[in-house]
């Protein structure tokens, strides 16, 4: 049978050759984003694990023009790229960056800020591992709630991180941003799409994809497609998109699978008490009431 | 030619006009502000023609210069202080990726305490940070340097970012008459900017990588030697210059009565031009006073400087900067020189002018008559001496 989505994209590898862990989640992001926008992409991506892994002179893994930005500087660099290449009169290119959580939520969130409110034209890709996964998994403003990192130890007093994820979907739709999306590995025909889509959009576009870490979240790597899915069927993560003004939900799931048994998969959620889940639990509930009732499908 | 009343910081403005940037980030801070206030209205009304884009931060001022200067853009951007040293990160991220922008520093104190007023300590705080460095004495030599710099920075030899330095307030709000170039001597003088460190979609470039210790050491030796080859390269635009615009300017230094000089001041910036009233004064009276002003910190005029002071009885430095727990970084730098060259004068430094503080005739006269007399090696001025003793 035809695969409709491979036949859309491009057969070309433009991120081929790096050295990122098995069952990159970030990486493969990255990869399907590339095929949609081709040739004419122009990457910026800040210090992290997709420059660790990709741009080592002289192994250098890009096939479209490629840089590297500084770690809070992704968004302020595609705003100086776009600028440059359309003073220079070209039209036909697409500025995309590719961050990470930290890269996104904290240190570089002010620039990001910044190219919204300036709807500068870009393509802004957030892949969310939930946590500084390139210096060795220290908690970042993405990472959620209960999970074990080397900077939020799960011990006996407190049991990993104690603050939920920021929510960056709906802090950028703040600013009016003509496009936003959430999207995650496990559903990429969904994510492909939304790269389309924000590729035939003039100003500012932002996409949040979840892509999880093997190495990071403590599971196989040969797991990833599945723990991104079922992180959305479970009901922690959502498939929406932001356009003119108004939220819509890509993706209801008629009953949620068990948060307690996605959890548990994970190494980084092993240690989590019944009270804990509960926890989970409960805000995912709150936060779909809110979903409901605001969101259309 | 046009002749206008114009302050530092709107003389460099018109040369940057000149200079035809096509991507201009703006942010604003005091001393700079008047800089990016008068580019946009110059693209408001259309006689510069650039992408000006209003950026939240310093970080992102040079960031974005980054970028589009990798797109083969030329840019500018202007900056002072906590802003210079907000965006810290990103000048050695310019230079490291060699991309030619050029960037006006006003020079201010630094906090804390708080200040706004121009001493040298953010700008010679980077020096390391493999940027060129000019400092400007008046406001035609800051348009001229406006000018200048991209030819500089742009050179294949050079291909490296230029930090144009006017004291604040000072020279950035004094007013002056300056001699305004017609666009075609401009374009004359100053080719549009042509690289191979750019963005190019028929041979796609990975651009700002990563260089283990295998390689790292050979990219830092080029950007010195590309430094170092900047120095041939403003001798050469200087010479253009002179002929385009009939204004000459002297390297790396300039030197002012120092062929037989017995006590030279060396300093930067626009109190140069009372240190040479004041030689003028002493000669009058008798003692050989001269007087070099240092127009480039980077890259730094070991030659000239040794070859200036080699007669002298002493010399002292005279600078609006302080190392804490060393001595002022100019005085490091110019003592070096002369060591190098196995020159033995006995040198002073006098610290001056932090945060805006007014240093007068008489503070100068002071530091030649006590460079005679002999005085505490290091010494801020009005604080008495901080450093060996005589």
């Amino acid at each position: 049978m035809a695969n409709k989505t491979a036949e859309s994209i491009s057969s070309e590898e433009f991120f081929y050759g790096h050295k990122a862990c098995a069952g990159c989640g970030g990486s493969l992001a990255v990869r399907a984003a590339l095929k949609v926008l081709g040739q004419n992409a122009v990457s910026v991506l800040p210090a992290g694990c997709m420059s660790a892994v990709g741009f080592n002179f002289p192994q250098l893994c890009f096939s479209n023009n490629s840089i590297i930005s500084t770690f809070a500087g992704t968004a302020s660099m595609l705003t100086g790229v776009e600028a440059g290449l359309r003073a220079k009169g070209y039209r036909d290119f697409t500025a995309v960056g590719f961050a990470g959580d930290g890269g996104t939520a904290d240190i570089g969130i002010q620039a990001l800020s910044g190219a919204i409110d300036r709807n500068d034209d870009i393509i802004y890709i957030c892949y969310d591992n939930e946590a500084y996964m390139n210096t060795g998994i220290q908690k970042s403003g993405l990472t959620p709630y209960g999970a074990k990192t080397t900077t939020t130890p799960a011990g006996k007093n407190i049991h990993g991180n104690i603050r939920p994820k920021k929510n960056m979907f709906e802090i950028v739709a703040a600013h009016g941003i003509p496009y936003a999306a959430t999207a995650s590995v496990g559903y990429l025909p969904d994510f492909i799409e939304k790269v389309r889509k924000a590729s035939q959009i003039k100003g500012t576009k932002y996409i949040h994809v979840i892509a999880p870490c093997p190495t990071g979240w403590g599971v196989a790597p040969d797991a990833t497609i599945d723990i991104a899915r079922e992180a959305v069927d479970c009901g922690l993560w959502y498939l929406a998109e932001y356009e003119n003004g108004e939220f819509r939900l890509s993706r209801r799931p008629k009953e949620f699978t068990s948060v307690e048994e996605h959890l548990k998969k994970q190494g980084r959620f092993r240690h989590l008490t019944d009270e804990d889940i509960k926890i989970i639990t409960d805000s995912r509930d709150k936060k779909w009431e809110y979903i409901d009732r605001t969101f259309s499908l | 030619m046009s002749r206008k009343f114009l302050s530092g910081n709107e003389a460099f403005a018109e040369g940057i006009r000149l200079a035809r940037p096509e991507v201009i980030s703006a942010y604003p801070i005091t001393p700079q502000t008047i800089v990016v206030e008068r580019l946009s209205e110059m693209v408001e009304d259309g006689s510069l023609k650039a992408e000006y884009v209003h950026v939240e931060s310093e970080h992102s001022a040079m960031s974005c210069a980054i970028g589009a200067s990798s797109a083969g853009a030329r840019a500018f951007t202007a900056t002072s202080s906590q802003g210079l040293l907000y965006m810290a990160e990103c000048l050695y991220y310019a230079s490291g990726g060699r991309f030619p922008i050029v960037m006006m520093n006003a020079d201010r104190s630094t906090a804390l305490p708080w200040n706004i007023y121009g001493d040298q300590r953010d700008s010679l705080s980077q020096l390391d940070s493999g940027w060129i460095q000019a400092y400007a004495e008046n406001a035609q030599e800051a348009l001229d340097l406006a000018l200048m710099s991209y030819r500089i920075a742009e050179d294949k030899r050079v291909s490296t970012p230029y930090m144009a330095n006017l004291d604040g307030f000072i020279l950035t709000h004094t007013y002056e008459t300056v001699d305004i170039p017609e666009q075609e001597q401009a374009d004359r003088f100053l080719p549009p900017y042509e690289t191979d460190n750019r963005i190019d979609f028929d041979s796609p470039k990975n651009m700002a990588f990563s260089a283990g210790p295998d390689t790292n050491f050979i990219f830092k030796a080029k950007a010195h030697a590309a430094m170092l080859a900047a120095k041939d390269v403003i001798k050469e635009a200087e010479e253009d210059f002179a002929s385009v615009f009939g204004r000459r300017y002297t390297g790396l230094t300039e030197d002012y009565l120092t062929e037989d000089a017995d006590y030279i001041i060396v300093t930067l910036g626009s109190i140069a031009g009372l240190c040479r009233e004041t030689a003028d004064k002493l000669r009058a009276e008798g003692i050989k006073a001269g007087v070099v002003r240092i127009r480039y910190m980077r890259p730094f005029p070991n030659e000239e400087i040794a070859s200036s002071l080699k007669n002298a009885k002493a010399y002292a430095v005279l600078e609006k900067d302080i190392s804490f727990g060393n001595e002022g970084t100019v005085f490091t730098n110019v003592n070096s020189a002369l060591h190098k060259a196995g020159i033995s004068v006995k040198g002073y430094n006098f610290i001056g002018g932090l945060g805006g503080k007014n240093i007068s005739a008489g503070d100068i006269e002071n530091i030649f008559t006590s460079i005679a007399d002999g005085t505490d090696t290091v010494n801020i001025i009005g604080a008495g001496g901080i450093g060996n003793g005589k």
